[in-house]
């Protein structure tokens, strides 16, 4: 059975999800790239700044 | 030279549909009928990998509809096409979820197989032209 970290399993979400999105929403390879890059950043910083968020909430 | 009224012409012959319903049927396949082959290829190894990842992390395949939740998790997992079928025949993924990697696997099996609806319906759009 396979059991990664949360934030392991954030990443993992976030590379795959970022691939579609940025193959299927962009045209050029070009803005695919920046477009996959944005989502993933994206999916990944807000899920750490929400598990900030919830920490100091849960203090 | 083709003009667009050429390449509407020609993006419109044959069965539209064929890249789409393929498309859903197996991972990437939609984009490797069309020729894209780069494309394909990354689709299928993300939607692939999303997938398998989820039923090692012992996620949960939906198999009813009891509740609305439950309708729309089969409905995220239909969107795998053969996948969502070989699995359900070979018994993989859990039934109940025991473990907290197996809740997050449930996610990863039903967004595998909304990104595959969305893979589906970006070959169909190559297909009829309306991308490029």
């Amino acid at each position: 059975m396979f059991r990664p970290s949360h934030f392991a399993a954030v990443v993992l979400f976030a590379l795959f999800a970022s691939v579609v999105f940025g193959i299927t929403m962009r045209e050029t390879p070009r803005r695919m790239v920046r477009y996959g890059l944005y989502c993933f950043v994206l999916f990944v910083g807000s899920a750490i700044v929400l598990s900030w968020l919830m920490f100091l909430i849960a203090r | 030279m083709a003009t667009t009224q050429d390449k509407k012409t020609e993006a419109g012959s044959g069965f539209v549909y064929l890249p789409l319903i393929v498309g859903w049927l197996v991972p990437g396949a939609g984009h490797f009928l069309l020729r894209k082959w780069g494309r394909g290829a990354l689709l299928a190894a993300s939607i692939l990998g999303m997938f398998s990842i989820g039923i090692a992390m012992q996620g949960k395949l939906y198999a009813g509809a009891h509740d609305i939740l439950d309708f729309l998790g089969l409905a995220g997992d239909l969107g795998n096409g053969l996948l969502y079928v070989v699995s359900r025949a070979a018994g993989w993924g859990a039934d109940q979820v025991t473990v907290t990697t197996g809740d997050y696997g449930t996610r990863f099996l039903v967004v595998a197989g909304l990104l595959n609806v969305i893979a589906a319906v970006d070959a169909h759009n190559l297909r009829t032209g309306r991308k490029a």
